[in-house]
This record gives structure tokens, C-alpha cells and sequence, in this order.
């Protein structure tokens, strides 16, 4: 039983980190040896003897070429990180800290027909969100956030407002009113006990609700391309855009890229992994 | 007027439950009051009401001579004990307790005496750099205590508080609050279902049931002379035997058959009311039927005995011959016995 375990465990591990190993691989190839039509995935210190083997010769030409500007786009890689950085960071405080405010009512206080507002708020992501691309991009035009970090931040927000408000009720409600009452009884007002009681206790759920948020926006890739084509463009958005260039696809610089890309995400995950099985349970689990 | 005092207290939900119907309850200053009622009875939202975590609907509720009516919980000088310890978890002990002299803004060097005397009177020294879930729950509920004890409060509210602690440690806490009770002389006001804890701790007895009072009195006035028959049922392990019967001319009779004389009762269905232990077998009993049970209690044994129309619990000496299927007779002490109008539920002798 045990030994089945084991193998079906390592089947999908390898089966999910085979593309990451790749990319790992190819990041540090030269660009001929990326394109090379046989296999090659043995990493080699020097040039390989027989141009047939399996070997490749690593380099780290690909990192250090992370900064220059290719043919087809504005900026280096580095810039483009910095825009994906700011518009994430922006989108995760924000929806956070609205969804949490939300949550905070929905748990707490006594709200007319709370039930039919909760589903209108999920049902905001009944829609696939590309299709109103067309409305938000003439909407931009108007208002000129087109290309810029505070209209993608602001639409991200917007996306992830309903799943941050679901995710933090299920936390809330799981903090017992007692807490807050003991507070309200040790001397405290009501928006004290909330912020010196409630929240410390919603910690690990507002890290949870942060993790996903960020990872929704750091790789939407539909709207930063229709609406950031031009300016602050965000990595995924760079990388796309990248293709059918002059110069052809820097794949090297790309897999050095996407691994540095996903980078934050994963260092992410990992810190919060002990609460993230409880949200993705939308913190339903209860005692 | 009295220390704590509810005039016509009632609580009505938004959903239309009418939790509490009009409380009249006057506490004086040191007294330990304790709430009795099954659960819904109304005793906690009474108690909520008087720490100002839910608002009353109506009437008045005053505390040491001030309308506390719409004051917000932390102005009512009130320490509250809630059932499940409520300890701030990301707080240690230390600073749990701590807490409302925080709120106070007591300066440094006060505050850490009083911890220490706290913490010494309610004996948690050891655990004070300890987080509350490394604790056990009687522990937890001493720390608990202590919290609520720091601010020295006009009044001590306590939701259930040995509701979660297991037999052993519950018997402790209910001697050891008493003690902290009379020595500190804090009014106390004690929410529990348990008689037993109830009749141990208080100064004096509330029974509730459906958001009324049923009957206040002195823990031994309320076990002898229970006000209704809902107390008789209620109060005592096992309740109060009832048989149900009619009077005419002072006589009680079941099925055609004679149980009591001079019965200062008015003609018309009536109850008798007997405490196990005043009910004994007795071979000229007029209370004749056959023993279903005859249970071990330690000190004493309770046997149960099925007499025509009603069951009848009575305590015999653990020494005395098994009765478990003999048929038997039972006799009373006319001196205890109740008397109940069944139509009312009051008694009326």
C-alpha cells in the first residue's frame, strides 16, 4: 500500500515537474543548442566531443542576457518584472484588504437577504472574463488607464474581490464571536476588538487569500496582452509578445525568465503550504 | 435598590423567538446567584443581556445604582467567564490576563503586580509564559477566571464555565470558585444546567424555563419546596416523584385507592410531590408495584418502582437486602410532601 503510494506520488511529481526541469535545462543553453533537433539534456561543462550525445554545453549566457531589450519589444525582462511585481503586489493588497472588509460584514453583522449578496458576489465569476474585453478596453481608452500599472491592478482586483471575500467569510466564520466579546467586555470597542483580536486570529487566512489572489494576477495573461501591449507590460505579456520577432525566439532567455518568473510564486506557496489545503477548501473545514 | 437589579427584562429575536418573557431579579452586592434551566430556557441570554452582548427589548437593567440600559459592555465594570475559555490565542497567559489592564491603560509596574496576585490567587504562576492551547482546560478556564478577576470588576458574569471540563476537574473548580467567591465578595451571577453545580455554588437559585422565572430561592428552599412542577423535575438526581391523583375532603386518591389523609388541599386533581429519599419501603405502604430497577449510587442505592400510573425513584441504604423484581410497598414522609395543582403547575401545599 505504501509502495503504491510512493510510485503514484512520484509519477505526478515527475509528471509535474518535468516542463520546470526543461525549462530549467534550456535556461541554460546556448540558443543553437535550444533549437537543435536532438535530444540534448545532459548539461556539460565543456563543449560535448561527439555533436550527437546527449550533452549539451551549460552555460549562463541566458541570465546575463536578461537584461538586454530584444527585437519586438520596449524593455529588458528585468522591466517587465518590475511591472508584473507592482501591478501584482497592488492587486493582492487591495483585493485583500476589500475582501476581508467584505467578509468582516458578511460574518459579523446582521445583513438583510446576506445570502442572496453572497451569491451575487460569486456570481460575478460566473462569466469568463475575457468576455468583456472589448467594454473594459473602450472603457480605458476613455478614462486613459490603458498601458498603465493601475488599470491592470484595478481590473485584477475587481477579478479577485469575489473569490477574496469567500475565501476570508470562511475564516471569519471560523473565529469564534467569543474572542471579540471577551475583548468588548476587557474594555475594548467594537473596530479594537476587530483589529487587536479578530484579525491576528484571521492570519493565516488572509495569507491564504493573499497567495491566491497573487497568483491569479501574476499570471493573467488575456488582459495584460489587450490592455498593456504598449506600456507596463507584464512578464507574461512580454514573453507572448515576443513571438514572430525578426530576430527569432530567444528561447534560452525565455526559460531564464519564466524560471525566475514562477520563482516568487512558488517561495510563496511554500511558506504558507500548511493553510493553503484548508483554503482551497474555501475554509469550510470546521473542528 | 439592590446591587444588581432587571425590572421586566425581555429579549425578542429579529427571527420573532421570544428568548426571555419579562425577568424581575433583584441581586445583592456579594451575593452568588446561579441560573438553573434547561438549554433555551433563556439563562444565558439573560446573562448576555446583563454583560451588554445582546441588547434587552425591554425593561430596565441596573448595576451598583446605574441604568446600564444603553451602556456598551466594557463601560458595565463586569468580568465575564464565557464556556469556552475565550482565551486570546495568539496572546501567552501572561498577557491574556494582562489584557483588560491594558485596556484600563493601568501603568507597567501596577499591572504586573496584579497579574502576579491573580495569578497567584487562582494558581496559574507556573503558566504565565505558556499560549493558551498548550494548556489544559481546566487551566484554561482557571486563566480565564483570572482575566476576569484582574480589573476587580463590580461583577462577575460566568456563561457555563465548567460546561467543557470532564467530572473529575469540574468538582474541583466548583469548591475553588466558591472559595475565590466569599473571599473576594464579588457579585456573582452563574449561568449552568446542571442542578447539582447549582445547588453547590449558589448563594441563592434562579430556575428558569421558557424565558421565565420559575422559581428564586436559597438552594435548600428550592429543593424542598419547589415552586412548580417544573422545579421538581427538574432540581434533584433523580427529580421529584410525581403521582398524579385527586383530592376530595382532604383525602388524595389514585385509582380509587387511599394514599394520604388531611390533605390542606381544594378539592380536584392533584399531584403528590416525594423526594426519593422520603419515600421507603414499608409493608403496610399504600403505594404497592414491582421494582425495575435497583441501581449502585456509592454512598446510598436508588431503586425504581413501577406503581400503578407512575414510576417511583426512592433512595434506600446501600447495606439494605436487593430489591430489583420484588413486588413492594412503599411508604412516605407526609411531613415532605408537596402538593401540586396540575392545572396551574404551582404548588399549593
Amino acid at each position: 500500500m505504501r509502495l503504491v503510494r510512493w510510485l503514484v506520488l512520484v509519477a505526478g511529481l515527475s509528471f509535474a515537474a518535468l516542463p520546470l526541469l526543461w525549462m530549467g535545462l534550456s535556461s541554460l543553453k546556448s540558443r543553437e543548442d535550444a533549437i537543435r533537433p536532438h535530444l540534448n539534456f545532459v548539461p556539460a561543462l565543456g563543449a560535448p566531443a561527439d555533436p550527437h550525445s546527449f550533452e549539451f554545453e551549460a552555460t549562463g549566457t541566458a541570465y546575463a542576457h536578461l537584461s538586454e531589450v530584444h527585437a519586438g519589444a520596449q524593455a529588458s525582462f528585468w522591466s517587465h518584472l518590475w511591472s508584473s511585481v507592482v501591478i501584482g503586489v497592488l492587486s493582492t493588497l487591495a483585493s485583500v484588504a476589500l475582501g476581508t472588509a467584505c467578509a468582516l460584514g458578511f460574518s459579523r453583522l446582521e445583513i438583510r437577504a446576506a445570502k442572496d449578496w453572497l451569491f451575487f458576489v460569486l456570481s460575478t465569476r460566473f462569466m469568463p472574463p475575457l468576455a468583456v474585453v472589448v467594454p473594459v478596453l473602450l472603457m480605458y481608452r476613455t478614462l486613459d488607464l490603458q498601458g498603465t500599472h493601475l488599470g491592470l491592478a484595478l481590473l485584477y482586483t475587481v477579478f479577485n474581490l469575489s473569490l477574496a471575500t469567500w475565501l476570508m467569510k470562511g475564516f471569519l466564520d471560523e473565529i469564534p464571536r467569543a474572542y471579540e466579546e471577551a475583548a468588548l467586555v476587557d474594555g475594548y470597542t467594537r473596530a479594537q476588538a476587530l483589529w487587536r483580536v479578530v484579525l491576528p486570529e484571521a492570519r493565516t487566512g488572509i495569507a491564504v487569500t493573499a497567495v491566491f489572489c497573487l497568483i491569479s494576477a501574476w499570471n493573467e495573461y488575456g488582459f495584460a496582452m489587450t490592455l498593456n501591449s504598449s506600456g507596463a507590460v507584464t512578464v507574461p505579456a512580454y514573453f507572448a509578445g515576443l513571438q514572430g520577432n525578426i530576430e527569432g525566439m530567444p528561447w534560452p532567455q525565455i526559460a531564464a525568465g519564466a524560471l525566475l518568473f514562477v520563482a516568487p510564486i512558488v517561495v510563496f506557496t511554500w511558506l504558507a503550504r500548511a493553510h493553503l489545503l484548508r483554503g482551497i477548501t474555501f475554509g469550510t473545514v470546521k473542528q | 435598590m439592590s446591587f444588581l437589579s432587571l425590572e421586566r427584562v425581555e429579549k425578542r429575536y429579529p427571527d420573532g423567538t421570544h428568548a426571555v418573557r419579562g425577568i424581575d431579579l433583584s441581586i445583592e452586592r456579594g451575593e452568588f446567584v446561579v441560573l438553573l434551566g434547561p438549554s433555551g430556557c433563556g439563562k444565558t441570554t439573560t446573562l448576555r443581556m446583563i454583560a451588554g452582548l445582546e441588547r434587552h427589548s425591554a425593561g430596565t437593567i441596573h448595576i451598583d445604582g446605574r441604568d446600564v440600559s444603553g451602556l456598551a459592555p466594557s463601560q458595565r465594570d463586569i468580568g465575564f467567564v464565557f464556556q469556552f475559555y475565550a482565551l486570546y490565542p495568539h496572546l501567552s497567559v501572561r498577557e491574556n490576563v494582562a489584557f483588560p489592564l491594558m485596556c484600563a491603560a493601568v501603568a507597567k509596574a501596577d499591572r504586573e503586580r496584579r497579574v502576579r496576585e491573580v495569578a497567584a490567587s487562582v494558581g496559574i504562576e507556573a503558566l504565565l509564559e505558556r499560549k493558551p492551547r498548550e494548556l489544559s482546560g481546566g487551566d484554561q478556564q482557571r486563566v480565564s477566571l483570572a482575566r476576569a478577576m484582574v480589573r476587580e470588576p463590580a461583577a462577575w458574569l460566568m456563561d457555563e464555565p465548567l460546561g467543557t471540563l470532564d467530572a473529575g476537574q469540574r468538582a474541583g473548580m466548583v469548591e475553588f470558585l466558591r472559595a475565590r467567591q466569599r473571599e473576594a465578595g464579588v457579585t456573582t451571577v452563574y449561568v449552568t444546567h446542571d442542578q447539582e453545580e447549582a445547588l453547590r455554588l449558589a448563594d441563592r437559585v434562579v430556575v428558569m424555563d421558557q424565558g421565565r422565572i420559575e422559581q428564586c430561592g436559597p438552594p435548600a428552599r428550592v429543593y424542598a419546596e419547589p415552586a412548580t412542577l417544573f422545579v421538581a423535575r427538574f432540581v434533584g438526581s433523580p427529580g421529584m416523584n410525581l403521582v398524579a391523583g385527586d383530592c376530595a375532603g382532604g383525602r388524595f386518591m389514585v385509582a380509587g385507592a387511599r394514599i394520604a389523609d388531611d390533605v390542606r388541599a381544594p378539592d380536584g386533581p392533584l399531584v403528590l410531590g416525594l423526594r426519593p429519599e422520603h419515600v421507603r419501603v414499608d409493608p403496610r405502604g399504600v403505594l404497592r408495584g414491582r421494582c425495575r430497577l435497583d441501581a449502585f449510587h456509592g454512598a446510598c442505592r436508588y431503586a425504581w418502582v413501577d406503581t400503578p400510573g407512575t414510576r417511583i425513584a426512592l433512595r434506600v441504604s446501600a447495606a439494605a437486602p436487593a430489591l430489583a423484581a420484588a413486588e413492594v410497598a412503599l411508604g412516605f414522609d407526609a411531613a415532605h410532601a408537596c402538593w401540586f395543582d396540575p392545572a396551574s403547575g404551582r404548588r399549593v401545599a
